[in-house]
């Protein structure tokens, strides 16, 4: 079973502390993997927060390949980022060539339109480099996102920490968002694209458990949206949900837990508002969950949440100082990143919950 | 050489042979008395009899007349097997036995002149039934655990009623809480009903008893087992303490292409307290695709007169909605006056016979931008019915598992899966085993199913595929459920009837359950086709699901 991981900070922290929160659960899986979605990044991101960040991992001509298509569509690079890596003998990690984080300005064709035209263009361009990159496996577009950064690799999540310099803290590749995960698929062929978190257009999904209407899921998804691609992984259903139901829908979040576990039939008939949760189970019912799953997401707006299958059988747990929220899959996380909290304080949500934290790290339970 | 005449019917020749032991027969008349077919009647045989009397053996011969039961030699009154004879008897004197040598089709047609009709199902010898190399075959282990059929909850319910796509619901911000959503304009209705509906058997086709014993069935479901189940009418109205009584809402009423039943629903709308759960368009039945209703005037009673509103004569339903040019056209004309009847709050559904052209008629109806088609019901060869041309029961229809399948990938294909909830039927539950037939076609798309003759059988039909009884046309039903004569009738306790239906439901709901766990799903896996696996390669392959050996 995958652990999974999120912090929320009101200042901006390394990814060390990430690793921490993952390294102390690792007792319950095996391994195989670490990824990492950050966002409202600091350090030498900071000053680029409206500019979209490409993350990829490639071989040499996988570069090229993208070099060229982001040339061509008239993106222009501001900044480069590669970390300094440790390729030590020894280290469990099924490294590639090269890791890209760059930050460009949008084309100029495109400076003066809205914020939906540059999304769509951003969304557009990753796939065109994902297609491009996909055929010899020349490379792995995880996200193009402004103040986004994705980070995924196969092998030992402490040694994938060691490889990419991850243990030393300092100041220049920090967020204050960090989503993780240390597994890889273990249901499915093991490829990159398979390790949540997941990132589609802001937003980010991360699950650990068992999508069993994976299928109705996905056969469904496949038709609403050109984004929705892949399925290496059936946790990637619960991220196109999200956009779905939150973005293309406009749907306010609440909503999000009654399309992926809607109330029994009874308990709707006894609400206010049942003919909108009637009306959404009726039209989303191919979009619910079913299986042990706990989903944690974040939205565009640096909104973090989590919430679980309508059984409860996927463990989370929520903790929090004043200056941080940590959500784990298991509480040795959490004593490990924020050992003098006040643990009385902590949150095991229940099957009808959503627990969602703000940028002023408001913690929210709403009862679904 | 004997001169006879080989061409009188005897009865080698007819499908069933009355075995008789005259040794074991007290005479007391009991099995003629009930043969409902006068298929067995009294005669009297001079027989020889060997005898002692005495001490020692002195045998002597005598003759004497002795009375008998021997069957009778008729292509109207020929035996159909049905066994009650054997039923009635105490002394276990007389049962019939199949003949395999039965010259039956051809004569009847020979001496007739005429079509052979019957009812039941399709009697050819058939292969597997595709359903049966069909296993739920994923199992939830260790990461991804079966849920407890006794502790967990399900959500065992169906949509019956068009459903909008997500985009078109008409949603927007509350104006007081804006993280609230209110419905701006009214929606298409749907019903959400149990996955299993009592399907489209009229008061006409059975008796009223029978009729009456369903409908108690389904309220009893409804009322007291909390398990939401519907009844079709079937085409020939209902009783009009019915139409106005609270317990319409689990009516289904169905109108075909008789329209029989339908002036008394009509005015009796003015008193109705409730709204029937929906109203179904029957286009085509999959026993007898493309042939109307078939009520014979001997089965057109008093009552059933009443009803529909007509005299004593065969009721003949046309095999077309007379007035009906296109898809297009019933959506515009039939489906709008059935909504606008009852003001848009009843869904209206289609029941049509599966055929090679069904996709198409579904992509009709799932493209129509009025939203207008709340349900296609889609039967295949293997259903019922109480009467038809044998020809049309053996020979024409589609099997239902492929085709509904084709339906579902259509839809998928289309991003349009649920917006035309898809019922199936035919033939699911032949084996008895209806829990599993009716999980298997939701696994490969089937929002839900409907049954007839399986609830026939429930009800102590002795009809089966292999040629037993399937008299249903002829108005003598031996066990009192397709008939209108007042004795046959009588001999079916409704009470009985509706108990074992109840059971019936009470015992599938839980296997529904004992289905449901093992792939962990809590809500019915409407096209969750990788639950299914198939040890037969070519079916495996049609119906898109895993081939395991």
């Amino acid at each position: 079973m995958c652990r999974i991981g999120a912090i929320k900070s009101l200042d901006y922290v390394h990814p060390s502390i990430a690793l921490k929160l993952m390294r102390s659960q690792q007792e319950g899986h095996d391994n195989s993997g670490f990824a990492m979605v950050m966002q409202n990044l600091g350090g030498i991101f900071e000053p680029y927060k409206h500019l979209p960040t490409l993350s990829m991992a490639c071989t040499d001509n996988g570069i090229k390949i993208a070099e060229n298509i982001l040339h061509e569509v008239g993106f222009r690079r501001t900044v480069q980022w590669s970390p300094q890596v440790n390729d030590w003998p020894g280290l469990d990690i099924s490294a590639m060539p090269h890791y890209v984080f760059e930050t460009f300005n949008y084309p100029y064709a495109y400076e003066n339109l809205g914020k939906k035209e540059k999304q769509e263009l951003l969304l557009d361009t990753r796939l065109r480099l994902r297609e491009a990159l996909e055929g010899n496996e020349e490379g792995f577009v995880y996200s193009f996102w402004p103040d986004v950064i994705t980070l995924k690799e196969i092998g030992d999540p402490h040694d994938i920490g060691t490889y990419f310099n991850l243990w030393e803290v300092d100041d220049r590749f920090t967020a204050k968002v960090i989503t993780a995960q240390c597994r890889q698929n273990t249901n499915y062929d093991i490829v990159r694209y398979a390790a949540h978190p997941f990132h589609l257009q802001g937003y980010t999904v991360l699950a650990n458990g068992e999508n069993t209407f994976y299928l109705k899921n996905k056969e469904f998804q496949q038709g609403l949206h050109r984004g929705y691609i892949g399925f290496e992984s059936d946790s990637q259903c619960f991220l196109y949900t999200l956009h779905y139901v939150h973005r293309q829908l406009g749907w306010p979040l609440p909503y999000y837990k009654h399309v992926v576990t809607p109330l029994p039939f009874e308990q709707i008939e006894e609400r206010e508002d049942k003919k909108q949760l009637l009306s959404m189970r009726q039209s989303l019912t191919h979009l619910e969950i079913n299986g042990p799953n706990t989903i944690i997401g974040m939205l565009p707006d640096n909104t973090l949440f989590t919430c679980c299958d309508a059984k409860k059988l996927r463990p989370v747990v929520i903790g929090h100082d004043d200056k941080m929220v940590v959500i784990s899959s298991e509480i040795c996380g959490v004593n490990e990143v924020l050992p003098d909290r006040d643990w009385e304080t902590d949150i095991y949500p229940n099957e009808r919950e959503t627990i969602a934290i703000n940028d002023k790290l408001e913690v929210q339970r709403w009862k679904q | 050489m004997e001169t006879i005449k080989v061409n009188n019917v005897t009865a080698n020749d007819l499908p069933w042979k009355i075995i008789y032991d005259a040794s074991r027969c007290t005479m007391c008349g009991s099995c003629v008395a009930t043969c409902s077919f006068r298929a067995i009647k009294m005669k009297v045989e001079r027989r020889r009899m060997v005898f002692s009397e005495g001490d020692f053996p002195d045998p002597k011969s005598r003759f004497s007349a002795v009375p008998v039961i021997s069957q009778v030699d008729s292509i109207r009154d020929y035996c159909r097997g049905c066994g009650m004879c054997e039923k009635v008897c105490p002394n276990d004197a007389i049962r019939p036995e199949r003949n395999p040598d039965t010259r039956h089709p051809i004569i009847t047609r020979c001496m007739a002149g005429d079509s052979i009709k019957r009812g039941g199902r399709k009697n050819l010898e058939g292969s597997i039934r595709t359903l049966d190399s069909i296993r739920v075959g994923r199992i939830s282990q260790m990461t991804d655990p079966s849920l407890d059929a006794q502790r967990h909850t399900f959500d065992l319910l169906a949509p019956f009623g068009r459903i909008l796509p997500p985009g078109e619901l008409p949603f927007s911000p509350s104006p007081n809480k804006k993280s609230e959503l209110i419905t701006n304009s009214t929606t298409p209705p749907v019903n959400w009903i149990y996955p299993v509906i009592i399907g489209d058997m009229s008061i006409g086709a059975l008796s009223w008893r029978m009729w009456e014993a369903v409908a108690m069935a389904t309220a009893y479901l409804n009322e007291e087992c909390g398990i939401p189940v519907r009844m079709s009418s079937g085409e020939g109205g209902l009783p009009r303490r019915l139409l106005r009584s609270k317990y319409l809402k689990y009516m289904i009423l169905q109108i075909a292409s008789g329209h029989f039943g339908w002036n008394r629903i009509a005015t009796s709308m003015p008193d109705m307290i409730e709204d029937p759960a929906g109203i179904l368009i029957k286009i085509g039945q999959g026993a007898k695709p493309g042939d109307g209703g078939l009520l014979q005037a001997g089965k057109v009673a008093e009552h059933i007169q009443a009803i529909r509103g007509v005299p004593k004569t065969d009721l003949l339903s046309p095999p077309n909605h007379q007035g009906l040019y296109s898809i297009e056209e019933s959506v515009q004309k039939m489906f709008l006056s059935m909504n606008a009847a009852f003001k848009f709050r009843v869904p209206v559904a289609i029941k049509v016979a599966a055929s090679a052209t069904s996709v198409s008629v579904f992509n009709n109806l799932v493209r129509d931008p009025y939203n207008i088609v709340g349900g296609f019901f889609l039967d295949g060869i293997d259903g019922g019915t109480g009467a038809a041309h044998e020809v049309s029961l053996d020979h024409t229809g589609h099997p239902i598992a492929s085709k509904l399948r084709d339906c579902y990938l259509a839809a998928v294909s289309q991003g349009r899966q649920g917006q035309i909830p898809l019922w199936a039927a035919g033939g699911l539950g032949k084996t008895g085993d209806l829990a599993a037939d009716a999980f298997k076609m939701i696994c490969l798309g089937a929002n839900g199913v409907f049954s007839g003759k399986l609830i026939l059988q429930m009800a102590g039909c002795v009809g089966n595929d292999m040629g037993r009884c399937n008299a249903c046309n002829t108005g003598l039903c031996p066990v009192g459920i397709t008939t209108q004569e007042s004795p046959l009738v009588r001999r079916l306790d409704p009470e009985k009837v509706a108990q074992n239906i109840v059971n019936y439901f009470l015992a599938m709901d839980q296997e529904f359950k004992k289905l449901m766990a093992p792939i962990g799903n809590s809500s019915l896996p409407v096209g969750r086709a990788d639950a299914l696996i198939s040890t037969d390669q070519a079916i495996a392959e049609r119906l898109q699901i895993q081939h395991v050996c």
